[in-house]
């Protein structure tokens, strides 16, 4: 209750095992959320280029996209995906990643949102996701 | 020389640092179809209230099982890169089961693979998600010319 959105991120992605076996961490400035990935050897596919793998970026994406969700819901609860299209546009170089995402549509049951993940330069994006997820609070079931 | 193409494809999976991390394993690899498995373990959890295991765990198997398939399909382990890969969430996983993921390469042309996959713990027929990638072919392989890599 009182703890600030930035610590309210943190708590959050602390709770998730699979955030920390990813090595993700959050930064807040306003309501513009970054979400870092410092590279880690274990996060690599492709040896030989090397490159992170595309299953790897994909859940980057997917985790920003569903982190964007809880701060825009006010962290209450989590928001489920139900879809999504993963771009692949370069390969994802061995150092630090960072993803945003756009909230397009928050309605009453579903969100899309599209996301972006960089290194070295924002305009030079290594993959997008955009995906549909459910955000009403007491379905249990797909609706 | 010694190797048969399926000990290729299963030394390049153990060389995967990523397939290693989550303990990802190839059940079976014939024709144009990968089956493979990752096994439920406590890190891999994306809701800490249900210990249902991450979407992206699965995004990772079905992306990984359906390179697989491609390279069973082609007969060689060969270098890919995806283009895209969608995902259709049908329910989540039941939390301490493994989740097996089987993919299909259905259409192979000289540069562009095309395939489909559904990721499932108990029942095949009971899909917790299924997937749809596209794949270029960024190397020399024997079944088909080089093309010039981009």
């Amino acid at each position: 209750m009182s703890l600030s959105p930035a610590q309210q991120l943190d708590a959050t992605l602390a709770r998730i095992p699979y955030a920390r076996f990813l090595g993700v961490r959050g930064e807040l400035a306003g309501d513009e959320m970054t979400l870092i990935m410092p590279f880690s050897p274990h996060l690599i596919g492709n040896v030989t280029l090397p490159a992170i793998h595309g299953g790897v970026l994909g859940a980057f994406l997917e985790m920003t996209a569903l982190a964007q969700l809880s701060i825009a819901q006010g962290l209450a609860r989590q928001p489920r995906p139900i879809d999504v299209t993963v771009e692949y546009l370069r390969s994802g170089r061995p150092v630090e990643s960072y993803a945003r995402a756009q909230i397009k549509r928050l309605g009453r049951r579903v969100a899309n949102v599209h996301v972006e993940a960089w290194q070295e330069a924002r305009s030079r994006p290594i993959a997008a996701l955009h995906g549909h997820f459910h955000v009403s609070p007491s379905d249990g079931v797909p609706a | 020389m010694a190797l048969s193409v399926e000990e290729l494809a299963l030394q390049k999976m153990r060389e995967c640092p990523q397939a290693v991390a989550l303990g990802m394993e190839t059940l079976s690899w014939e024709g144009p179809v990968a089956t493979l498995r990752v096994p439920y373990k406590p890190e891999l959890v994306g809701d800490p209230d249900t210990g249902v295991i991450a979407g992206g765990v699965v995004t990772t198997l079905l992306d990984h099982t359906c390179g697989q398939a491609v390279m069973a399909a082609l007969g060689a382990p060969t270098p890919i890169a995806t283009l895209d890969l969608r995902i259709d969430y049908m329910r989540a996983a039941e939390p301490g089961l493994d989740i097996f993921a089987r993919a299909h390469c259905y259409k192979l042309t000289r540069s562009i693979a095309f395939v489909r996959a559904a990721a499932y713990d108990r029942d095949a027929e009971d899909p917790v998600a299924t997937a749809q990638a596209a794949f270029m072919l960024t190397g020399p392989i024997d079944t088909a010319p080089a093309e010039p890599v981009p």
